[in-house]
């Protein structure tokens, strides 16, 4: 299982939870999992998502593994110059 | 083949050398084709119509008079840009800001457009359409926005983020938080508290060449655009999705880019461009004006930032807290979120807490400008930490060294950090030989960290290998600083042939696979990635085709060199052979040769930098004058030295614009009172002296090479640092950007008067 911690804004779409347990191995996995079990989630998960494992964000790559021990945290897609 | 990004130490030939850029001789011979430079065979003169009105409702528009001027071929209005949006607001904010629908919301705001046989006849007809305006209160202050008696832009917005959700409109479009521990408990463990209130100004890109582009509509359903633009796929898809074409039916060229700076990720008068054009039926050519570039393109957020930070006289920060208001233009945007999360991301903190508020406004809608929203967050709280520093006696460098985010802090914005640069740039600059010269009469010295993402996204390159061993690279990233020239190093390196023998162009969006936008310090990083991928798809296709001008087993050939090399007792006795000896076969060895790459470059890495900067202040006139500038950052490894030099240079001297002079100034009437060069003042380069650099190599773990994006944090400390340099040498602390000379004055007098 996976702890991953929700942006702010993200968290009235998962029953007001900062952090979730979610059994996942990938990216992937984890995104479709949790609109699974909440689906407000699936508008901000097709294009405003950002995932950050162990520090490092990936915007697109959602092939990246992912195990148990890593901190996970749901962050807002940025905007560059 | 699948492609290993991990980073792995080697010699290095070519990464890491000087060159001259390859598109450096046209550009200063002139020979360099820019938007404007581009022309079709009938083309016509596209001209915009805008708002001179902040904020007012569009009763009614007549341009029966302009289309029936001789030589106007098109007039389009809103009518002529249905929405397509499907419910999308930000689609939606795009399309009403290219041109307004029920509303003009800010001063500069098009409202209808004419092509015409030439420019003459163009302005002539703009003269002559009628639009019957119902003007309406505006607002075009952060604080003032966020008033309850504050006219409400959008009756639509309700704000985000906050429960419980409100029942009425207001400009507040949403309200993000990021942060951890117990802020209140760690001020009341603090000895010493700063707490103050932060402004600073809308200031634009202020890139030197205009929007400008040629759009040509055909009657069987494709389009061509040429256009100066740092995303040529994105503004495909963007203006596809605006006048419902076909993605695979519009083809966008860029042209040379004179300076984007985010400006140029976002599309303004495009898709204007192609309406006119579809109406009319003939190529139409839009370039805007300076003045329209000002009121109806860019800018950057305005900003009220409240920081309060609490330190023990040890000087361990116990708890920070900022609350940030950003301007957003007339839509809703989440500029402050990014200002919310970059704030605090220098430091190691146990208790830490930001908020931001995006305000929408009468003003141009905001886009993305180098490192967007971080370098007036950074202002504000290197200000305040400045400040705190002072209060308890401590160096400014070495509060920020005992404070600075490591290898395992948890980041203001929430994850953990892994490997990063804050610290090494901060121990450069302590060692660094400027913060020992000795200052002069009315000077003061100032220094600022700074902290940005980075990115990478989708990419895509073709390298193809000539008949005579040269070897050709599409990539899909246009150049804006150099990245021809890296990605050429890079491609020379990883192939083992000299730099000369690449050469690389930007690919129209017809030729290459997708690819995002140069945006996010993303261009070399990516790109170059990519690159390396392709070239090594080639290098596998090479010793295969050697296998067969040998007739041995490919397993047996090793690529070293720049050579195919056959290894083993029984081949030993083989020359070499070079790219160009492969390649002058390949017509009998299976045809041309290629390497092809698509991906995803994530992991880019986040970005520190430490600036160091002296000024002197004339305490009569409050003319600043910069007498040094230190530029201290990582960039992982610096392919093209040079070129990341000149990112470091360049959003250095972007940053201390910002921080002195530039800012847009409304009158009464919500208009823009200094849309032009002469009285919105960007830095020249007799007003600089050289920007001096430090470049530290602290390789990335997730490129082959350890690159890091360059472009983008450079712009974040300047305000800071040249903001704590004035106030050092006025001994008064300044709290507004840009510190231009009647802020000065008026705090001295401030001061004065006790």
């Amino acid at each position: 299982m996976v702890e991953v911690t929700l942006w702010a804004g993200l968290r009235p779409l998962a029953d007001h939870q900062e952090r979730v347990m979610v059994e996942a191995s990938t990216i992937r996995e984890l995104l479709r999992k949790l609109q699974d079990r909440y689906p407000g989630l699936k508008v901000p998960f097709k294009n405003d998502v950002a995932v950050a494992i162990n520090g490092t964000i990936y915007r697109d790559d959602w092939s990246q593994q992912i195990s148990s021990d890593d901190e996970v945290f749901l962050l807002r897609r940025l905007a560059g110059g | 083949m699948t492609f290993d990004p991990s980073y792995k130490e080697q010699g290095l030939k070519s990464v890491g050398t000087r060159p001259l850029r390859p598109d450096g001789v046209d550009k200063v011979t002139g020979r360099a084709r820019y938007g404007a430079d581009f022309n079709m065979p009938g083309q016509l003169v596209g001209r915009v119509l805008r708002s001179p009105h902040a904020h007012a409702r569009i009763v009614r528009i007549d341009t029966s008079q302009a289309e029936a001027l001789k030589g106007v071929k098109a007039v389009v209005t809103a009518a002529d840009l249905p929405d397509q949006s499907n419910g999308d607001a930000a689609t939606f904010a795009v399309l009403d800001n290219c041109m307004a629908r029920k509303k003009a919301m800010y001063d500069g705001h098009a409202v209808a457009a004419v092509a015409a046989i030439d420019a003459s006849v163009a302005k002539a007809a703009l003269k002559l359409i009628v639009v019957e305006y119902e003007v309406l209160p505006h607002v075009v202050d952060v604080d003032v926005a966020m008033a309850a008696d504050a006219p409400v832009l959008d009756e639509t917005v309700f704000t985000t983020g906050v429960e419980p959700a409100p029942k009425t409109p207001s400009n507040v479009a949403n309200r993000s938080e990021f942060g951890h521990g117990d802020v209140e408990a760690g001020f009341a463990k603090a000895d010493m508290i700063v707490e103050r209130n932060y402004k600073t100004e809308q200031t634009h890109q202020g890139y030197i060449e205009p929007h400008a582009c040629v759009a040509n509509c055909n009657s069987d359903g494709t389009a061509d655009l040429w256009v100066c633009t740092q995303g040529p796929f994105v503004y495909r898809q963007v203006c596809a999705d605006l006048l419902g074409l076909d993605v695979s039916k519009l083809r966008v060229t860029s042209s040379e880019i004179g300076g984007g700076f985010g400006g140029k990720t976002h599309v303004w008068a495009e898709p204007v461009a192609l309406a006119l054009s579809r109406k009319a039926g003939r190529p139409v050519k839009l370039v805007m004006t300076r003045e329209e570039v000002f009121r109806a393109s860019g800018p950057t957020s305005a900003t009220s930032i409240d920081v309060k930070i609490g330190a023990k006289k040890d000087g361990t920060i116990t708890a920070a807290e900022a609350t940030l208001r950003y301007t957003s233009g007339p839509y809703a945007g989440m500029w402050a979120e990014l200002g919310a999360m970059t704030s605090f991301a220098c430091y190691d903190l146990e208790n830490v807490k930001t908020v931001g508020w995006e305000v929408v406004v009468n003003r141009p809608k905001v886009a993305a400008y180098r490192a967007p929203s971080a370098p007036m967050a950074a202002f504000a709280i290197e200000s305040a930490v400045d400040e705190l520093a002072h209060k308890i006696g401590m160096d400014a460098v070495d509060f920020r060294i005992k404070n600075a985010a490591s290898d395992g802090s948890k980041s203001s914005y929430g994850p953990v950090y892994g490997p990063i640069g804050i610290g090494p740039t901060l121990e450069a600059a302590k060692s660094h030989p400027h913060m020992s010269a000795p200052l002069g009469e009315n000077q003061g010295r100032g220094m600022a960290c700074g902290f940005w993402f980075n990115f990478g996204g989708q990419t895509c390159v073709d390298l193809n290998i000539g008949a005579d061993g040269t070897v050709t690279i599409a990539v899909g990233t246009v150049d804006v600083g150099g990245s021809r020239a890296s990605l050429s190093l890079i491609t020379a390196e990883e192939l083992g042939i000299p730099y000369e023998n690449v050469k690389a162009i930007v690919a129209d969006t017809s030729s290459l696979g997708y690819n995002d936008m140069t945006d996010g310090s993303r261009g070399t990083f990516s790109s170059s990635m990519a690159a390396i991928s392709a070239a090594r798809n080639a290098i596998q296709v090479m010793r295969e085709r050697a296998a067969t001008m040998w007739d041995i087993s490919v397993d047996d050939i090793i690529w070293e060199d720049g050579h195919a090399k056959a290894v083993g007792a029984t081949h030993d006795n083989l020359a070499p052979l070079s790219v160009a000896d492969i390649a002058a076969e390949a017509g009998n060895t299976g045809g041309p040769i290629a390497g092809h790459s698509e991906l995803v470059a994530d992991g880019a890495g986040v970005s520190f930098g430490t600036h160091i900067c002296d000024v002197e202040v004339d305490p009569e006139t409050g003319s600043t004058r910069v007498v040094r500038y230190t530029v201290i950052q990582d960039a992982g490894k610096a392919v093209h030295p040079d070129y990341v030099e000149g990112q470091y240079q360049g959003g250095a001297v972007q940053g201390i614009g910002w921080a002195l002079n530039e800012e847009y100034v409304y009158g009464a009437d919500g208009r823009l009172q200094n849309p032009g060069f002469l009285d919105y003042r960007i830095p020249v380069c007799s007003d600089l002296p050289m920007i001096d650099t430090q470049i530290l190599e602290i390789p990335n773990p997730n490129h082959p090479y350890g690159v890091r994006g360059v472009g983008e944090t450079s712009i974040v400390p300047p305000l800071a640092a040249v903001a704590n340099a004035v106030s050092n040498a006025v001994d008064v602390r300044m709290f507004h950007i840009p510190v231009s000379p009647p802020r000065i004055l008026a705090a001295l007098n401030a001061q004065a008067k006790g």
